[in-house]
């Protein structure tokens, strides 16, 4: 007899599993090439590297990332800009930058060397590819465009965190050549803490606010 | 015989088998699919509407891949074992009544691959005889794994078959009693169990016979080699047993032979137990064919209830051990269905003729 209760039960917790899968209670799947799941907020995706809302790229070419990147996969070499048509607003901008993303752990420590928050990761994953060279990512690839978004799978949908990627951050923007003129020179942080979401400056010319350098003409 | 004669046996007999391939192919994904549902996930989705067409695929797939066959094998008899395996099959639903006979043009066309007089023994030897596939399919693949399987298989098969015999000797015992002497044709018997006793309960075997039905299940599942009694297959210790050597369309024959069997044990147990294709069929109000078709609804429903609890059994139930299985047979199920046997031959010889003391 106890054989054919402890039957019963089992019989009713995979029966009660199947009605309940079947209204969609706890269906645990998700179809994914057709419906992507929210990733967390802080998931360590692809790199991009930013632009400031003015078009300048971020990247100063300090190699600060290559030198914290424990798998050795970031490669760096900046180069002066040009003073009429400067690429960023320092005094040297990224004019390689590669990461082999075959080696890349993923942790995210380049991220954080970063003084310009110049190079950040996305929710972007889907980095397959076909062989080695196509797995090292150039500055082609890793440079937004100036809507905010880099090449990837999904072309129609904007990068998920595309506000985050478009916030300014503090002191450089300030100092910046194409920035204001009355703050040239003067280091400044931004009063607010935390990224802010910034227009851009009214008294910007087209030239400044659209980069049209090429890496290869600086 | 004629040849309009002949034409119908031919078209029964292709009926049959194409009603059989195509609850095959509707089984394998339901099975992928209830068993999905049972856990929480969602099942094959991708080929046709809601992967419907998942077994097709599946079988296109094996049908293009090579069948590797190693180099130890016993040739003659690994080439053979997956036909033994296919035939006995579906011989065996070749038996089985799934729709109400009806009369074109003065010619009796009844839906059934064949009415043989002797169609219970036919079936049990049938279902013996697929056993030599699993036994010769293990022992000529020259592995050790495959022969631990096709050994199980003997014993197991050996020791259920008993079960399932006399289980449905109570039933044949009982049919007897209920019409015009004995039978062993299922068409018989399912015309046996056509009306209602006190108005509303069904003249199915299953009322009186109950036991015998339980029994029955729980043999035609270990004679499937279905979980909780694949101990022939047993994917983690025997790495798929007897056809573990099996690749391509040989693999997928002994497939199809699987999931014929289940369909073929449960449509005899819905035809022996369950009425078959008894049910209303509504003729005062509705259309001819409408009602000729009923009864070919009522069996395949019953068919699949019990197809369900296949599915159900298996995605609950553990595999037994095989001392366990062993114990199951020899200890429980053949006992009780001796002593079944017993007591309901006792209880119909008393209704028929009288207590001894009378």
């Amino acid at each position: 007899m106890g054989l054919i209760t402890e039957l019963l039960k089992g019989l009713r917790v995979t029966g009660g599993t199947m009605l309940r899968t079947i209204t969609g209670k706890e269906v645990v799947t998700t179809e994914y090439p057709k419906e992507m799941r929210q990733k967390p907020q802080r998931f360590h995706g692809r790199h991009v590297l930013n632009r400031y809302p003015d078009g300048m790229e971020k990247c100063i070419g300090c190699e600060l990332c290559a030198g914290a990147c424990p798998a050795n996969c970031i490669h760096v070499r900046g180069m002066d800009n040009d003073p009429v048509e400067p690429v960023s607003p320092g005094e040297r901008f990224g004019f390689v930058y590669e990461i082999n993303l075959l080696r890349c752990i993923f942790c995210g420590l380049c991220v954080e060397a970063c003084p310009t928050e110049a190079i950040t990761m996305t929710h972007l994953f889907e980095m397959s590819t076909t062989n080695r060279q196509d797995a090292i990512y150039t500055k082609d690839t890793l440079l937004m465009d100036e809507q905010g978004n880099v090449p990837h799978m999904y072309p129609d949908d904007p990068l998920a965190d595309q506000k985050e990627l478009d916030t300014a951050g503090g002191w450089v923007r300030a100092t910046a050549p194409s920035g204001v003129a009355a703050y040239q020179g003067v280091q400044m942080w931004h009063g607010t803490p935390g990224p802010a979401d910034w227009g851009a400056e009214p008294t910007q010319d087209v030239r400044d606010a659209k980069s049209t350098v090429e890496p290869g003409d600086g | 015989m004629s040849w309009p004669e002949f034409g119908i046996i031919v078209i029964r007999v292709l009926l049959t088998f194409v009603l059989l391939m195509l609850v095959t192919v509707i089984n394998v994904w339901a099975e992928r699919k209830i068993v999905a549902d049972m856990q929480s996930r969602i099942g094959p989705t991708r080929a046709g509407p809601w992967g419907i067409l998942q077994t097709v695929a599946d079988g296109l797939k094996l049908f293009f891949k090579e069948s590797v066959v190693p180099r130890k094998v016993e040739l003659g008899m690994y080439l053979l074992a997956p036909f033994l395996a296919v035939i006995p099959a579906f011989l065996i639903f070749m038996m089985v009544p799934w729709g109400r006979p009806f009369t074109v043009g003065g010619y009796e066309v009844a839906l059934q691959g064949a009415d043989l007089n002797i169609g219970l023994l036919f079936i049990l030897a049938m279902s013996s005889l697929a056993v030599y596939a699993v036994v010769l399919a293990g022992w000529s693949s020259g592995s050790k794994y495959p022969l631990i399987g096709g050994v199980r298989a003997t014993a197991q098969a050996i020791s259920y078959e008993a079960a399932m015999g006399l289980a449905m000797v109570a039933v044949v015992v009982y049919t007897a009693t209920q019409g015009d002497g004995g039978t062993l044709s299922l068409a018989e018997i399912v015309q046996r169990q056509a009306g209602t006793w006190v108005g509303f309960i069904p003249r199915w075997n299953v009322f009186p016979q109950i036991a015998a039905f339980v029994i029955f299940m729980i043999a035609i599942v270990a004679e499937t080699n279905r979980a909780p009694f694949d101990l022939v297959e047993a994917e983690q210790e025997l790495v798929g047993g007897f056809h573990t050597e099996y690749s391509g369309m040989r693999f997928a024959m002994f497939f199809l032979a699987e999931y014929v069997n289940i369909f073929s044990m449960s449509a005899i147990a819905a035809t022996i137990f369950l009425g078959g294709w008894n049910g209303p069929t509504f003729e005062s109000f509705l259309p001819g064919f409408i009602s000729g078709l009923l009864p070919t609804v009522w069996f395949l429903l019953k068919t699949y209830l019990i197809v369900f609890m296949f599915f159900w059994l298996r995605a609950t139930l553990p595999r037994l051990r095989y001392d366990q299985l062993m114990t199951l047979g020899w200890k429980r199920l053949i006992p009780a269905a001796l002593a079944w046997l017993v007591v309901s031959t006792v209880a119909i010889g008393i209704r028929q003729f009288g207590t001894p003391w009378s």
